[in-house]
């Protein structure tokens, strides 16, 4: 309808019936009583089937992309319902995970959601300052020449994927790190995170490990994320900054930080996400064990990730299978919520 | 007289440029600590790298080298018997890979044109940036179990790597319509407004002059994608099942993979079993390095072609 009243404007007076039906006393009028239509308005009557197949199939897609999400939810709650209903304990608040026999099934994930939360707190934690220093680094003080195969190097070791992290950190890191976890466990045990915990030291697969090497799998997303944007920091604030006398580091403090603040907690978010969701470095580093979590480094356990990964063999079973897809559930609202909340800090600081 | 007198003070005693004040000392001292720090953090951050890298290729060479690795499946080998080699995990983690790219890279790049071209400040627009974001934050574990509770439990259909390459899928549009979007939004808007002005159709200005323009970006940006869905392995522990003999049918059957091979063989305390998880594991390495590589070669040609 508005096509046809744009072209019908400006030869309203010729043909007024060509707008269509009882629209034609209306286009009149308003020829007469509103100023003829701004250039661009008339250009958007050239509407060309190309352009309706092409626009139809880009939104097509972006909605795509909503309706995927809504699917997740709805069909990860549909399939856990009939194992949350056979569940005999409450789910969010208890520690047992008991799937083996359909008809007597006790599971809850409260220690998987601590344990999750403690070793990615843990990552984030060791991730984020060093993060910070590689973007600064590659943006403001490498040498020209060694700036593109620096960047080139930590985009490519983001690429390494969790299972060799996991190798390595099961089979040659654990090992090296003992030394440090007996230090810290013999003479800090007073601080509640170096006490000794339900994990075995000598073994090394405890949160400690885990969280050192979630660090240094998210340690490339959130440099990553953070230089893309401290690149970005206009060329005219550094100049400026430069020519009131500013040392580099006073460029980087006044200029390229306050620019990239946002990028940086996004990216540090983007981090916080892949190290909740983390599976396969944690299902072989982390040694399981029946005690219960005490909020302690040395602690073993698996997160809500790794459990799933460590119970693929029950998905042959529907019900069985749902009990994992419930924790899957509590994983994805998680990871739900961190990121649209690293949205919303990205969205508030731009203003 | 001002002009004679300032003109006598200039000859007897010029005025000295504005010097330059020295930093002082605790400025300097900073910017030192600064610079330390910063540097420090990269090799930080540089030694677990490297030392990755450098156990899987020590550790994986050996088998890497021996003839039959990248001709020969683990079929029929026992335990502890060397020999054999991972061609049926290369099959199965190509096919899914490919498979994964075929779906996700036609999605992602037109949610990007959406984005870029076509939202403006609409709400879809604003909804879509949202959900892709999210997206992006769905870990690959909670993707295998949506295509576990779509595709096994809904759909009745058997565990495959198809199945693996849906979850896959969810995992790689994300990366592709950032890569792309932000490659999108870089192309200047004088050239789109120019090829409007010679009345070249929306359409047509995205398919002939944006999205040549930014090419190079959006194939890097596809091809490192690709490399990190490659390795993943959550979706292969629920979706399909390891097999150590050849299968190329994507919707049937268990599947060799890469990181399969890796979690088969974590069981296997012989020499054989290490053999095999480090080898697979540098093997791994190298197809995603391969993919890498060829990402930069590809945009150092399109960046020739354009200038």
């Amino acid at each position: 309808m508005s096509d046809a009243h744009n072209t019908s404007v400006s030869i309203a007076t010729d043909e007024p019936t060509r707008s269509g039906t009882g629209g034609a006393t209306g286009i009149t009028e308003d020829t007469i009583s509103t100023p003829p239509p701004s250039p661009d308005r008339a250009r958007k009557t050239v509407v060309r089937p190309g352009d309706r197949i092409f626009g139809s199939l880009a939104s097509g897609s972006a909605v795509l992309i909503s309706v995927i999400i809504g699917a997740i939810a709805v069909f990860l709650v549909w399939r856990a319902v009939p194992a949350l209903q056979r569940n005999q304990v409450n789910f969010l608040t208890s520690r047992e995970w008991i799937t083996q026999d359909i008809t007597d099934m006790a599971f809850g994930v409260l220690d998987l959601f601590q344990v999750t939360v403690l070793v990615s707190f843990f990552a984030l934690f060791l991730a984020m300052p060093v993060a910070l220093g590689i973007a600064i680094f590659l943006t403001s003080y490498s040498p020209d020449r060694l700036r593109k195969p620096l960047a080139y190097v930590i985009d490519l070791l983001a690429a390494v994927p969790s299972i060799v992290y996991g190798l390595w950190g099961m089979l040659v890191l654990a090992p090296f790190l003992r030394p440090v976890a007996e230090w810290l466990n013999t003479n800090l045990a007073w601080f509640p995170l170096f006490a000794t915990g339900s994990g075995s030291i000598v073994g090394g697969g405890t949160i400690f490990t885990a969280g050192i090497v979630l660090a240094v799998m998210i340690l490339p997303t959130i440099a990553a994320v953070s230089r893309e944007v401290f690149v970005q920091t206009p060329t005219a604030h550094i100049e400026g900054a430069l020519a009131l006398g500013a040392t580099r580091w006073e460029v980087v403090r006044t200029t390229v930080i306050p620019f990239g603040k946002s990028g940086y907690i996004s990216g540090s978010m983007l981090g916080l996400g892949r190290a909740l969701g983390e599976t396969m470095a944690l299902y072989l580093i982390l040694r399981t064990t029946s005690q219960a979590f005490s909020w302690s480094l040395f602690d073993g356990g698996a997160t809500i990730a790794s459990k799933i990964a460590l119970g693929y063999a029950e998905f042959n079973n529907d019900i069985q299978a749902g009990a994992y897809i419930a924790a899957g559930l509590v994983l994805f609202v998680l990871t739900f919520v961190v990121n649209a909340a690293a949205r919303m800090i990205v969205a508030g600081k731009k203003d | 007289m001002s002009t004679t007198s300032t003109s006598t003070t200039a000859l007897s005693s010029p005025v000295k440029p504005p010097a330059f004040q020295r930093v002082s000392g605790r400025r300097r001292v900073k910017d030192t600590a600064a610079t330390v720090l910063v540097t420090l953090s990269v090799v930080v951050a540089l030694i677990p790298l490297a030392w990755v890298l450098f156990t899987v290729v020590a550790k994986g060479l050996p088998a890497l080298i021996s003839p039959t690795w990248f001709t020969h499946s683990l079929s029929g080998l026992t335990a502890s018997s060397t020999g054999g080699g991972i061609y049926h995990a290369l099959v199965g983690t190509l096919l899914q890979g490919l498979v994964c790219a075929v779906i996700s890279i036609p999605l992602g790049v037109f949610v990007a044109i959406y984005l870029v071209e076509y939202a403006g400040r609409s709400r879809l627009g604003r909804i879509t940036t949202f959900m892709v974001d999210i997206l992006s934050g769905v870990p690959s574990i909670v993707a295998a179990l949506f295509i576990y509770a779509l595709w096994v439990s809904t759909f009745g259909m058997p565990k495959s790597g198809f199945a693996v390459a849906l979850a896959l899928v969810l995992l790689m549009v994300p990366v592709v319509v950032r890569s792309t979007e932000e490659m999108l939004r870089i192309v200047p808007q004088d050239l789109r407004e120019a090829s409007y002005a010679l009345g070249v159709p929306k359409w047509k200005t995205i398919a002939r002059i944006v999205l040549p323009t930014s090419l190079a970006g959006i194939i890097t940006g596809i091809m490192l994608a690709l490399a990190r869905v490659m390795g993943e392995t959550a979706p292969l522990l629920i979706l399909v099942g390891y097999a150590p003999f050849i299968n190329f049918d994507l919707f049937g059957g268990e599947q060799g993979t890469l990181p399969g091979v890796m979690v088969a063989e974590m069981n296997n305390p012989t020499d054989a079993g290490s053999q095999r998880i480090w080898g697979a594991a540098l093997t791994l390495i190298l197809v995603i390095a391969v993919l890498n590589i060829a990402a930069k070669l590809i945009s150092r040609y399109s960046q020739v072609g354009k200038k």
